[in-house]
């Protein structure tokens, strides 16, 4: 039972997480990814890119909390997950969730529920760039209601 | 000696991303801390009783009721919006 949680600015390889997760667990049937790309609009128009600030420490322990939550409610055998903190263009990606497990409906509840607690618990903050100026996103009420469905 | 963060659109409101101060006496939670901090501050009362405003201490999420002592680390932010 691995898992891998990493903050960090740089970009990550999709593939290469992928390949991890199955030459780490080789007894896996199912290997499940969800990643979270920058929106090029909002509510208000164009969106040029954003800056993702986080809690260093807090945000580390907090993503640890979710896994080691979502690894005894389901038989899982890899997790990894990669949020990107800083500056961050349109398009590009934020967040990586990924996870082994023997069948295909373990992986696919997990990655769903570590990205609903993700959402509403790990203390990241999101800038909004536009031509208009800068303006910090405000939290939404649906990611409230995805979580409490767990 | 206690340590203050504060991040996001508080920070900005407050114009300071972290500060430290000595505990107050009479200061037992979290809800003791804050009204100490606002009248050491009086600029930060906006910022700190906004409706929204989070709190954690020792990077666990708060309540105003959490017990406070001497070396903990108290930050305020609003409602996270990562992913």
């Amino acid at each position: 039972m691995a898992i891998h949680i990493q903050i960090q600015h740089d970009d990550f390889d999709l593939n290469a997480e992928y390949q991890r997760l199955r030459r780490e667990n080789p007894q896996a049937g199912a290997v499940v990814t969800f990643t979270g790309l920058v929106r090029d609009f909002n509510a208000d128009g164009k969106v040029s890119g954003i800056v993702l600030e986080h809690y260093s420490g807090m945000t580390e322990k907090t993503l640890q909390r979710i896994a080691d939550e979502a690894v005894t409610r389901w038989q899982v055998d890899g997790v990894t997950i990669i949020h990107r903190v800083g500056e961050l263009s349109g398009a590009e990606q934020i967040v990586l969730v990924g996870i082994a497990s023997r069948h295909r409906s373990e992986s696919f509840s997990a990655a769903a529920f570590i990205m609903d607690f993700l959402k509403t618990e790990a203390p990241f903050w999101k800038l909004e760039r536009s031509p208009e100026g800068e303006q910090w996103v405000d939290a939404k009420l649906s990611d409230q209601r995805a979580r409490e469905r767990w | 000696m206690i340590k203050v963060l504060f991040f996001a659109r508080i920070r900005d409101q407050i114009g300071l991303s972290e500060l430290t101060t000595e505990l107050p006496e009479d200061v037992h939670d979290l809800s003791d801390f804050t009204r100490a901090l606002i009248q050491a501050n009086p600029s930060f009362e906006p910022a700190l009783t906004e409706r929204n405003v989070l709190t954690a201490v020792n990077q666990e999420m708060a309540s105003p009721s959490t017990t406070i002592e001497d070396g903990d680390e108290i930050a305020y932010f609003p409602p996270v919006t990562g992913g």
